[in-house]
């Protein structure tokens, strides 16, 4: 087991790094807060973004053996269709998570 | 190629009264995910030899997820400092995008500007970025982050207090992660109306998963700004043609 002050450094280590990446973006943003440039990327990171963060969720997937993906496939589809429809967050990912799981146990 | 942006946000139910009502309704979906990764982290680092009271003190001082998970093996192999350093560089890289489009200029005063900073994480801007900065007030952002921050933290005491006690019906329900996202990509399109947007991620997220599994997220997410900025210029370009 490492001693205790090798983790509190290292983890210290994490804090610093992760705080300053976190922080770079605002302090040059301050000064660029109206341009058009940041309001391009306003508009379109976020959406963008989503969409590869679903499939970092999902990298894990095998398709190439049985299920072949398909609880998450559904549990996908399921939650998009619900919330184009109803557009209740919690519903959606309730309903959806609750279709992949279902999914997997009878799979 | 170029699309409209309109001044009027899509509004989803009524309004709730209270910020932090609002914020409790924002982040229920997040904590239905974040709890379980939280308790699924904290089973893992008791049962690779930690005390149950590191897994607060691993969620206050880095709180960055996937990091954390990383962080169990990186410690036990006694990795240097300077190694530490760079593979968080490189895990947490990803954020440098989220302050892009961080309405970090709705919250006031400097500790609650930093504790913002230190605290904004995937979920958290994923939830506050899909939503018109009109509508939220410094109190909801920062609601939102604690109360992410409390469902993670509290999954992870739990998951380190009663581990190998839980029912195993529960796997799975991790997905609610991939669910939210789905959720906020969908509201980030009926914000912004933009469809080459979400296709040319989903495009730059596969190519990462072809060529870079291990480092996808921030391999994504360059290829992605790429994407953007070649937008940029060709919408500079076209405006400026057509005057």
């Amino acid at each position: 087991m490492p001693s205790n002050g090798y983790l509190v450094a290292a983890l210290a280590v994490m804090l610093a790094v992760t705080f300053c990446l976190r922080a770079a973006p605002f302090a040059v943003l301050n000064r660029l807060r109206d341009s058009p440039v940041v309001g391009f990327l306003a508009d379109t990171m976020p959406t963008g973004v989503m969409v590869i963060l679903v499939v970092y969720t999902l990298r894990g997937l095998d398709l190439t053996t049985s299920p072949y993906g398909l609880p998450a496939s559904l549990g996908v589809a399921g939650t998009a269709a619900l919330h184009l429809w109803r557009r209740n967050a919690l519903l959606s990912i309730v309903a959806g998570t609750a279709l992949y799981m279902l999914a997997r146990h009878l799979g | 190629m170029a699309t409209e942006t309109t001044e009027t946000p899509q509004v989803t139910g009524p309004t709730p009264r209270s910020p932090v009502r609002a914020a409790v309704q924002d982040t229920l979906g997040v904590g239905m995910g974040l709890f379980p990764l939280g308790l699924a982290f904290g089973v893992l680092l008791t049962q690779s030899g930690f005390a149950w009271w590191w897994t607060p003190v691993f969620s206050l001082l880095i709180y960055a997820g996937s990091l954390e998970f990383l962080a169990i093996g990186l410690f036990l192999a006694l990795t240097p400092l300077a190694s530490v350093a760079l593979t968080t560089f490189l895990v947490n890289f990803r954020h440098v995008f989220y302050g892009l489009s961080f309405p970090l200029h709705r919250i006031r005063g400097p500790l609650r500007k930093a504790y913002s900073i230190y605290a904004l994480t995937d979920e958290a801007y994923a939830i506050v970025a899909t939503k018109p900065p009109q509508q939220l007030s410094s109190t909801r952002i920062l609601a939102i982050q604690l109360l992410c921050q409390s469902y993670w933290v509290a999954g992870g005491l739990t998951g380190a207090l009663v581990g190998a006690a839980l029912p195993a019906g529960l796997d799975g329900l991790d997905f609610a992660l991939t669910a939210l996202f789905v959720v906020l990509a969908i509201d980030g399109y009926r914000a912004a109306r933009d469809i080459p947007g979400p296709v040319l991620a989903l495009l730059c997220a596969l190519i990462a998963l072809v060529l870079a599994k291990d480092q996808l997220l921030v391999v994504a997410l360059g290829l992605y700004v790429a994407t953007l900025a070649a937008r940029y210029l060709l919408r500079k370009r076209n405006s400026r043609h057509a005057q």
